[in-house]
């Protein structure tokens, strides 16, 4: 068919003819060679980029990505900054003050006006001279203080269940993939148990058991959290063992110290950093909840749940207790999810979504 | 797949058996007593106590009790309520959960498979980044947030719909959507990456070059296949739905399992944590079972090989 159709194209192509019609001859004396330096044939004229610089490259192009990377980082500093930016301590109470709504002098437009539900200035009928930017609580204690403590301590347990699920999850799913065998076989079966308990009970339960505190917290979240990590370790790892450069290495008589440092760790690095993104808003998420059942920290603690669990009791008539937690929750995790997908997009073009 | 199915059933029981031991162990290691007032009760009133429910016997007979117990089906009495089986507590309570669960599932994949779809087919427009946008702020703002906000504008400001008890179906109406947030987002996003794959996939372009009109390509070819890794989706749905009723029917006072389980957990009865732990890991297990079996029956390409793994 093929054969039939270029003979069919060779037969009917006509002649070859210039722009304007003319059937001139185009002579060989019409060409000039391109000079050919040996020299220059090896030569490449951009610098070489590696994976890294690369996967930055795309990742900053991604404007999502870049927007919630500042955004988050914004709210880090606020989170640190923000508790001493007032006299107030998280915990320092002024009962004459309490449920003083949120008022800043200039962004009364936006709602930090100091009206109650009810539209009266409450700080001008109780003669408090100092403004709370986002109000206070039935104790007087200051919310903006408290909101960023909050978020300072949410962000802590997120981070420190984040970084043990990597240690545990990157070990065990490492040994059971590099080993192989028998080693993973066994390791695999307790992994397959795991994953069918639902995790959030196994929380709920060894949180019952120990003592509540941010400890607890971090330790309960971790008993199942390392699972997933180490499942996309094992994974990566099994699919980069079979390939060549692998195999060469291991001919050249590499030790498995450098075959998992030099050959295999660089490779897997990049699934292990967007799975730890994800884990961070999960373990965010999941301390959120166990506060908002009852599980969290104790008063006067608070973190991002604690506060919206407050807030949401007495948001029928001071909504603003909620809003703020509610609002700053929501932002760290839709920027860490869209951070999430970045890296994972950048890192990983083909598996774009 | 006659020996994959009994495979995984015998694997199905073994995880509940290990999820039931660990559970009475657990709870054996609970701080306090299940009793309201323990201080209030003289030594002989609990010995007395202790010995109605068992709790004077060693830790193992107990436990081989309950195990044997469990096989007929009994989930032992609860400790709040006087003579009231944890069994009957789930019976009553399963259905308001159930109903506000389905509702959710099917209403969230309704939504998110029309927005997945749409924003799919328009890729790279107006439409497209409006659709991701709800996605990614349906997927990041924890559902209990969304809910309490929900409950705040559209019960308490609004006045629309009731703002909690379970009372008509509108009181459905408000938790369902609560729960839903998730799902849309999870359907939404998973539906639109599967379209784009299939949109580029060579059978497409071959029905598109035999002339089929682009809705018979859309409705028959793309959609179609696209739909079939949604079934995936279900399992970890049907988590986060369950996730959700807890504190969601705590939000809307919806007499559901989700919020009899964390009422138990406050007042640390023992019999019904542990009664209702197992029915959402039985649940969540048969889930995630089902979901397995379906997906091989609908993509015949699937194999199921030795090792239990799909």
């Amino acid at each position: 068919m093929t054969s039939k159709l270029n003979e069919k194209q060779l037969v009917d192509s006509p002649p070859l003819t210039n722009a304007r019609g003319n059937h001139d001859e185009i002579t060989d004396d019409l060409f000039v060679a391109a000079p050919l330096n040996l020299a220059l044939q090896e030569e490449i004229s951009k610098p070489s980029v590696s994976f890294w610089q690369e996967a930055f490259h795309r990742l900053f192009r991604n404007k999502g990505a870049v927007i919630s990377l500042v955004v988050l980082l914004l709210l880090v500093i606020v989170a640190l900054v923000g508790p001493s930016m007032n006299e107030h301590t998280y915990r320092s109470q002024n009962i004459a003050h309490s449920n003083m709504p949120p008022k800043v002098s200039g962004l009364e437009w936006l709602g930090f006006d100091g009206k109650n539900s009810k539209g009266i200035d409450v700080y001008e009928t109780q003669a408090v001279e100092e403004n709370y930017w986002f109000g206070t609580d039935e104790f007087g204690r200051d919310i903006w203080t408290r909101v960023w403590k909050g978020t300072q301590i949410s962000l802590f347990i997120a981070l420190v269940a984040a970084a043990l699920d990597l240690v545990i999850g990157v070990v065990y799913g490492g040994i059971s993939s590099f080993y192989g065998g028998r080693v993973d076989n066994f390791m695999q079966r307790i992994i397959e148990v795991l994953v069918g308990i639902p995790n959030l009970i196994v929380i709920i339960l060894f949180i019952l058991i120990l003592e509540p505190g941010i400890r607890s917290i971090i330790l309960a979240m971790v008993i199942t959290g390392w699972v997933g990590m180490a499942r996309v370790v094992r994974g990566q790892v099994l699919q980069l063992k079979g390939q060549e450069f692998v195999l060469a290495s291991q001919t050249l008589g590499a030790s498995n110290a450098r075959l998992i440092w030099k050959h295999l760790m660089p490779n897997v690095m990049g699934p292990i950093i967007v799975t730890v993104m994800f884990t961070i808003p999960t373990a965010i998420f999941f301390e959120a909840f166990l506060s908002f059942i009852g599980l969290g920290l104790q008063a006067p603690l608070a973190s991002l749940g604690v506060l919206i669990e407050d807030g949401y009791k007495s948001m029928r008539f001071f909504s603003y207790k909620l809003i703020f937690p509610a609002f700053v929750i929501s932002a760290i995790m839709i920027c860490f999810n869209l951070l999430a997908d970045g890296l994972r997009d950048a890192m990983d073009p083909k598996m774009k979504r | 797949m006659k020996r994959y199915i009994v495979k995984r059933l015998g694997f199905m029981v073994i995880t509940l058996f290990i999820i039931v031991t660990l559970t009475f162990f657990l709870m054996q290691l609970l701080p306090g007593t299940p009793f309201t007032n323990p201080e209030k009760l003289s030594d002989s009133q609990l010995q007395i106590l202790n010995a109605k429910y068992g709790l004077d016997q060693p830790a193992a007979i107990q436990y081989f009790r309950y195990i044997g117990n469990l096989l007929q089906g009994d989930l032992g009495y609860s400790f709040q309520y006087e003579g009231r089986t944890v069994k009957s507590m789930i019976i009553d309570r399963v259905g308001p959960s159930a109903f506000i669960g389905l509702q959710a599932l099917i209403f969230g994949t309704i939504i998110g498979l029309v927005l997945g779809i749409v924003s799919a087919l328009k890729h790279n427009t107006i439409l497209d980044y409006g659709a991701v946008t709800l996605a990614v702020l349906g997927m990041s703002i924890p559902s209990f947030v969304f809910a309490a906000l929900l409950q705040y504008y559209i019960g308490v400001k609004l006045e629309w719909l009731p703002v909690a008890l379970w009372e008509s179906y509108e009181s459905t109406l408000l938790p369902s959507i609560a729960l839903s947030v998730t799902v849309i987002a999870t359907v939404a996003r998973f539906i639109r990456s599967e379209m784009l794959e299939v949109l580029g996939q060579d059978y497409v372009t071959t029905a598109r070059s035999k002339g089929l009109g682009e809705a018979a390509v859309i409705i028959k070819h793309v959609v179609r296949n696209a739909l079939i890794p949604v079934v995936t989706m279900l399992g970890p749905l049907a988590v986060s739905i369950m996730t959700g009723t807890l504190v969601i029917e705590k939000i809307f006072s919806v007499p559901g399992l989700g919020e009899q389980f964390t009422l138990s957990i406050l007042v640390l009865d023992y019999s019904v944590i542990m009664g209702i732990t197992l029915f959402y890991s039985a649940l969540f297990i048969f889930v995630v079972f089902l979901v397995d079996i379906i997906y091989g029956f609908l993509d015949p390409r699937i194999e199921y090989k030795e090792g239990g793994q799909v």
